[in-house]
C-alpha cells in the first residue's frame, strides 16, 4: 500500500491528551511513516502549553497526495483523544462525518454515539506493564483504522526512532493496539471512501 | 559503474532542517544559549558539530557573548552560526553592528515568537522583521531572509552562508515558530548538486595586504586571523588599513564601499517565488509560514474563477522593491498578510506609491493567519 494507490486530498488528523502521554512522539512516528515509509505528503505541527506535564498537549497531522500549502488542519477528519479535555475542546473541529477515536479509560462523557472507543492506557497498565506505551498502542490501533497506513511501515519506522533496548516492548504494545481494534470493531475500515 | 546512491531522506523539523542546512554549508563553529523555539537547532549542533575533526560548539552564558564568539571564529576562518528568538536577538543588536561594520560574515537565525519582551515563547509572530533590518544603531545595510517551509529552511540557511561569505556581512535568517516546529519530509541534496561559495582568502605577500581596500566587488579578501596577515579589526570607523580614522573623505569612502557591496548586487540577492502572477489581478505578498496559507487561499481563489497571484519574498532586505512595483503595476490590488501590526505592508506601500490598492491583514494573537482569512480579502473589494 502505497501514496500511488491511495490518493488523498488534505486528510486532518489530529492527536491530543495531555503532557506526558507521548502525543508529539507519536506525532512525529505516524508522520515518518507516512511521510519515508509510504511516500504521502506530511506535515506534522504541534502546540503545546509552557508546562511540560499534565497540560494540555496534541499534535496535528495533514496528509496528502500533492503538495501541501497550508499547514495547519481546518477540519479534521479524525481526532484522537487520549483525555477528557482534549475530547471536550476538540470535538467542534471535527467534521460531521470525521472519525473520533478515544481513549474510554480516560474519557468518560462523549459528545457523540459515533466514536471508536479502546480502552488504550488501561490496556498498556494491564497488558503490558508499562504505561508509556499508551501511544504506540493507539497508534498500532490507527495502523488497522486508516486503511492508507501500513502496520509494517509503522513497526519499521518504530524502530528507526527508538533505541534497541525499547524496539520489542514497542513493537508488541504496536500489535496489541492493532489485534485489540481489529476485535472490537471488525467492520471500521469499510466506512471509508476514497476517490 | 557504482550507482550514485539515493539521495536521503529526512522527516525533520525546520529547525533541523537549518542545522542540515548549515553543516552542508560548510559551518563548523557554533555559539548560542537555547532559547525556545529555536532550541532544536541548538540541540542538532551540539550532537553534530563534535562529529566533525574541528567542529565547536559553544553554549554561551547569554546571547551578547554568543555573537562576539561567533563574530570571532569567522575571524579566524570558520563559517559560524548562532541561532536564537525575539529576546536573544535584542540582545545581539550591538554585535550585529560591529560584524556590519569590521565586515564579519556570519549567520543568525532568528526564529520569532510573539512579543515585545518575553511574549508568547511558543506562538508564532512576525515582529522582528524591521529589527532585523534597522536593529543595531547606524546607517547600515543588511541581508535578511525568510523560509516558508522546512525544505526551503535547508536551502535558506545554505544560501544565507553563501551571501555572508560572498559580500562579508552578517546574513539574518528569520523563521518563525510554525516553519520552526512543522515536521515534512526534506531531501539532503547532494554535495556535488549543491553551490558553496567560500570567502576570499588574500594571495598576495602579507606586506601588501591591505585589509579594507577597495575593490571591484566593493568586498576586500578575507585571511583568517593568525596565517600571517595582521590587521586591526575594530568597530570604529576606518580606513583602508584597518585604522581609526575621522577623515571625511576616507569615512565616506567606507560608507559608500559598505552599501555598494550589497547594492550592486540586488539582482543576486533578491530572492522570491512568484505563483501565477502572469495574469494575476490580485496579488498577495507573503514571507514565512502566512505564505503556505496564501499559496492555498490563491488556488482556492483560482479555482472560482478569480485571478489570483501569489509573491513569497524569501528575501526580505534588501527588499525586493522590482518585484513588487512591477505587480503593482499590472493588478488592481495588493494583499499583505503577516503576523504583526505591519512591518513588510510598510515597505510594500512604499515601494507601490499609489499604483495599486494595498490591504493588509494584521494577526497579533499568536496564531497563524489562515487561508480563509486571506481569501475573504481576495474576494471583497
Amino acid at each position: 500500500m502505497s501514496a500511488k494507490e491511495f490518493y488523498l486530498n488534505r486528510f486532518e488528523i489530529r492527536l491530543s491528551g495531555l503532557g506526558g502521554q507521548g502525543i508529539l512522539t507519536l506525532g512525529k512516528i505516524m508522520g515518518q511513516a507516512l511521510a519515508l515509509e509510504h511516500g504521502f505528503y506530511v506535515t506534522q505541527t504541534q502546540s503545546y502549553g509552557p508546562e511540560a506535564r499534565g497540560g494540555a498537549s496534541r499534535s496535528d497531522l495533514v496528509i496528502s497526495s500533492s503538495p501541501i500549502s497550508y499547514p495547519k488542519p481546518e477540519n479534521l477528519d479524525v481526532l484522537v483523544a487520549l483525555s477528557q479535555e482534549a475530547c471536550n475542546l476538540y470535538f467542534r473541529n471535527l467534521k460531521a462525518d470525521g472519525l473520533l477515536v478515544v481513549d474510554t479509560f480516560m474519557v468518560e462523557q462523549l459528545p457523540t454515539n459515533n466514536y471508536v472507543g479502546i480502552p488504550f492506557t488501561q490496556l498498556a497498565k494491564e497488558k503490558l506493564k508499562v504505561v508509556q506505551a499508551t501511544n504506540v498502542l493507539t497508534l498500532g490501533a490507527l495502523c488497522y483504522l486508516l486503511p492508507f497506513l501500513n502496520k509494517n511501515a509503522a513497526a519499521k519506522t518504530l524502530k528507526e526512532v527508538f533505541p534497541a533496548k525499547i524496539i520489542d516492548k514497542n513493537i508488541k504494545a504496536l500489535n496489541l493496539g492493532y489485534s485489540k481494534a481489529k476485535q472490537l470493531y471488525p467492520d471500521i475500515p469499510k466506512k471509508w471512501s476514497f476517490s | 559503474m557504482a550507482r550514485k546512491p539515493k539521495r536521503k531522506e529526512l522527516f525533520a523539523l525546520g529547525n533541523e532542517a537549518v542545522v542540515e542546512g548549515a553543516l552542508l554549508a560548510g559551518c563548523s563553529f557554533f555559539a548560542g544559549y537555547p532559547i525556545t523555539p529555536s532550541t532544536e537547532i541548538a540541540e542538532g549542533m551540539a550532537a553534530k558539530l563534535p562529529q566533525l575533526e574541528e567542529g565547536v560548539f559553544v553554549q554561551m552564558e547569554d546571547e551578547i557573548a554568543s555573537l562576539g564568539a561567533v563574530i570571532g571564529a569567522s575571524l579566524a576562518g570558520r563559517k559560524a552560526m548562532t541561532a536564537t528568538s525575539g529576546p536573544g536577538f535584542s540582545l545581539m543588536q550591538e554585535h550585529i553592528g560591529y560584524a556590519c561594520m569590521a565586515e564579519v560574515p556570519l549567520v543568525i537565525v532568528n526564529v520569532m515568537r510573539g512579543g515585545p519582551s518575553t511574549g508568547l515563547p511558543t506562538n508564532p509572530a512576525q515582529g522582528d522583521v524591521q529589527q532585523a533590518r534597522w536593529g543595531t544603531h547606524g546607517d547600515h545595510p543588511i541581508i535578511v531572509l525568510s523560509a516558508s517551509d522546512v525544505q526551503e529552511c535547508l536551502h535558506m540557511t545554505i544560501a544565507a552562508f553563501n551571501f555572508a561569505e560572498k559580500y562579508r556581512t552578517p546574513v539574518i535568517l528569520l523563521l518563525d515558530e510554525v516553519t520552526a516546529h512543522t515536521r515534512e519530509k526534506i531531501v539532503l541534496p547532494r554535495p556535488e548538486e549543491l553551490t558553496i561559495i567560500n570567502r576570499t582568502i588574500p594571495t598576495m605577500p602579507p606586506e601588501w595586504y591591505v585589509p579594507y581596500e577597495e575593490t571591484m566587488r566593493g568586498v576586500p579578501p578575507m585571511p583568517p586571523l593568525g596565517s600571517g596577515y595582521r590587521y586591526h579589526v575594530t568597530g570604529l570607523t576606518h580606513d583602508e588599513h584597518g585604522y581609526p580614522t575621522s577623515k571625511a573623505n576616507e569615512i565616506s569612502a567606507l560608507m559608500h564601499r559598505l552599501f555598494r557591496k550589497i547594492d550592486q548586487f540586488f539582482y543576486d540577492i533578491q530572492l522570491v517565488e512568484e505563483v501565477e502572477t502572469e495574469d494575476a489581478e490580485v496579488v498577495v505578498v507573503a514571507y514565512g509560514c502566512v505564505a503556505r496559507s496564501a499559496k492555498l487561499a490563491i488556488t482556492q481563489a483560482r479555482e472560482s474563477g478569480c485571478k489570483a497571484g501569489l509573491l513569497v519574498l524569501k528575501t526580505l532586505f534588501p527588499f525586493p522593491r522590482t518585484y513588487v512595483e512591477k505587480l503593482a503595476r499590472q493588478c488592481k490590488k495588493v494583499i499583505v498578510p503577516e503576523m504583526n501590526m505591519g512591518q513588510i505592508s510598510r515597505e510594500v506601500k512604499r515601494v507601490n506609491n499609489g499604483l495599486s490598492r494595498v490591504v493588509t491583514i494584521n494577526r497579533v494573537d499568536g496564531q497563524i493567519i489562515t487561508p480563509g482569512e486571506i481569501l475573504k480579502k481576495i474576494y471583497k473589494d
